[in-house]
């Protein structure tokens, strides 16, 4: 498919003899709204973490807008336009809101430029859109759960990302919190930014994707519109073991 | 240049300005003799943190570094009687070369795996040395200290004098880096290297160079040591007192602001030559131990963050 913004071929990953990632392939296209589930184990960090380069794959090939990137290093990936939260989010510790966003915005997007004045405000800017403006002078290590959250989707999009990976942004948090973040990602999207999003709240993954893929022990198991997703046999055995 | 940067180049200027009215001054050759380490350390502290305190790469190597520095200076007297800025700059290339090299090796690992692996350096640096005929072998090598140049009347005074110059050169190297897009890749690689990674930063790229970096300034650290001691000899070069002194005065003075180890290293490495003159020779290892074990119970950030604290609770 010639609109297609990634491409996962037959992507495997074996962590000694455990196989957690079998010729595993998706596509993502344009634009879209991508949900990516499956049970604990099933291996959905697994082949993240292949796509944004924490791994690498150990078979298969995965392309980005039309390049092979399988064997390129994270921020490689991170600067032609792949970005990411974790699941655990990892913030800058050390530094304050602010400066966890300046530090994408130095190093992919004004790399080239020596004059860099004004990272701050352009942080400020993406601070204002997800709703965190009143904290970027906080210690990221002073943040609630739900900062943090959106702190990571902050730092993500601070490497203008053409995809973004969020990677259970909402776990943990309340279901008024979850419609925040989910609204946040609905606007990301509407920039034209494409979006994969795994997550274990069902309610939050069906609302939000067109397209869910659903893993269990490292195989794709169903493919499909969320409706078509929950309806199908093998889904509900993989989740309920029944 | 802002108000701030004005100011530090003043205060460089001064400390220089200071070191050369003291040897102007001071007639008790002994007195210099007891300082210079004391600066030597400073450098050794400063350039540790580079690596060890900016990106969290604890780095117990500092003796390898600061011993080919010293053994450089040695191979350029032997063969071509190089003179001191020559020997410093040949020991800070090699040195150099040494850190890009063993970054290279060993920066992929992690935490003490890293650590574990520097202080393999040192042991390969010194047996290195030992078999070396060339610059003294295991016996050593006695050196005569050459004429003192104009305006200097002793040879000890104008290595005192040299050191404080490092010292600013380290300094304003690591100043640099900390205020730079340098610092805050390092900062990142501290705080998470995953997350640094995907938020674009080159941290194989920044670790490898910080490490060169660090490790040029301990070269350049080493290499008047020879002519300071007049003599050379693996063992005592090769020390790991040397880079147990490195880290705790980072440690000790604070390793978030390039302040740290410069107060650290004052502060250490005077009361270690103090213990060293006026009790006993052994008494200065005690001084490193218990001063490490007060400031990690009760002041983990060191001494800046001491000052911090007090700053905050007024």
């Amino acid at each position: 498919m010639s609109d297609a913004l990634l491409q996962v071929n037959g992507v495997s990953k074996h962590f000694g003899g455990f196989a957690a990632l079998s010729e595993v392939s998706i596509e993502v296209r344009q634009g879209e709204r991508f949900g990516l589930i499956g049970p604990n184990g099933s291996g959905k960090t697994t082949l993240i973490n292949c796509v944004s380069g924490s791994l690498h794959n150990e078979a298969g090939s995965i392309t980005f807008a039309g390049e092979e990137i399988s064997r390129l290093p994270a921020y490689q990936r991170t600067r032609r336009g792949i970005a990411r939260s974790f699941q655990i989010p990892r913030p800058f510790s050390s530094m304050s809101v602010l400066e966890n966003l300046v530090v994408p915005l130095e190093f992919v997007v004004h790399r080239r430029s020596l004059h860099q004045t004004n990272t701050s405000e352009e942080a400020m800017a993406i601070l204002k859109t997800i709703g965190l403006a009143d904290k970027a002078d906080t210690p990221s290590n002073r943040l609630s759960q739900v900062e943090l959250r959106k702190m990571e989707l902050a730092r993500a999009m601070a490497a203008r990302p053409r995809l973004l990976i969020s990677d259970e942004a909402m776990a943990g948090l309340s279901s008024n919190e979850v419609a925040e973040v989910l609204g946040i990602l609905f606007k990301l999207n509407e920039t034209g930014i494409t979006i994969i999003m795994i997550e274990h709240i069902m309610q939050a993954v069906m609302r939000f994707s067109q397209r869910v893929v659903c893993l269990d022990a490292g195989r794709i198991i169903c493919e499909g519109t969320p409706e078509a997703i929950v309806k199908n046999g093998d889904v509900q055995k993989a989740y309920l073991g029944a | 240049m802002t108000t701030r940067g004005a100011g530090f180049w003043i205060g460089a200027a001064v400390a220089i300005g200071l070191a050369g009215v003291a040897a102007g001054v001071i007639k008790n050759e002994y007195f210099f003799f007891a300082a210079y380490p004391i600066l030597m350390y400073v450098v050794l502290s400063t350039a540790w943190n580079i690596l060890g305190g900016y990106a969290g790469y604890v780095n117990f190597g500092t003796a390898a570094f600061f011993g080919l520095g010293a053994y450089t200076s040695v191979a350029l007297i032997q063969s071509t009687g190089a003179p001191l800025a020559v020997q410093i700059f040949g020991a800070a290339a090699m040195s150099g070369l040494l850190g890009f090299g063993t970054g290279l090796l060993t920066l992929r690992l992690r935490g003490i795996f890293f650590s574990i692996a520097t202080v393999a350096v040192i042991f390969i640096m010194e047996t290195l040395f030992i078999n070396w005929r060339y610059v003294g072998g295991a016996t050593g090598l006695q050196l005569l200290r050459p004429a003192p140049i104009w305006p200097f009347e002793s040879y000890i005074k104008m290595l005192f004098v040299v050191m404080a110059v490092i010292v600013v050169a380290a300094v304003a190297v690591a100043r640099y880096i900390e205020n730079s897009w340098i610092g805050r890749g390092l900062h990142a690689v501290r705080d998470s290297e995953e997350a640094a990674e995907c938020s674009g930063v080159p941290t194989l790229k920044l670790k490898v160079f910080a490490c060169t970096i660090s490790g040029a300034l301990m070269g350049a650290a080493g290499a008047p040591m020879p002519m300071y001691l007049s003599f050379i000899e693996p063992a005592s070069t090769f020390n790991l007192n040397y880079s147990i002194g490195a880290l705790a005065s980072a440690i000790i003075g604070g390793t978030a602001h390039w302040l740290g180890p410069v107060m650290g290293a004052l502060l250490l490495t005077s009361l270690q030559q103090y213990a060293t003159v006026n009790i006993s020779n052994e008494m200065n290892v005690l001084v490193v131990g218990v001063l490490l074990v007060v400031f990690v119970v009760a002041a983990p950030d060191g001494i800046l963050g001491l000052l911090r604290k007090l700053k905050r609770a007024k």
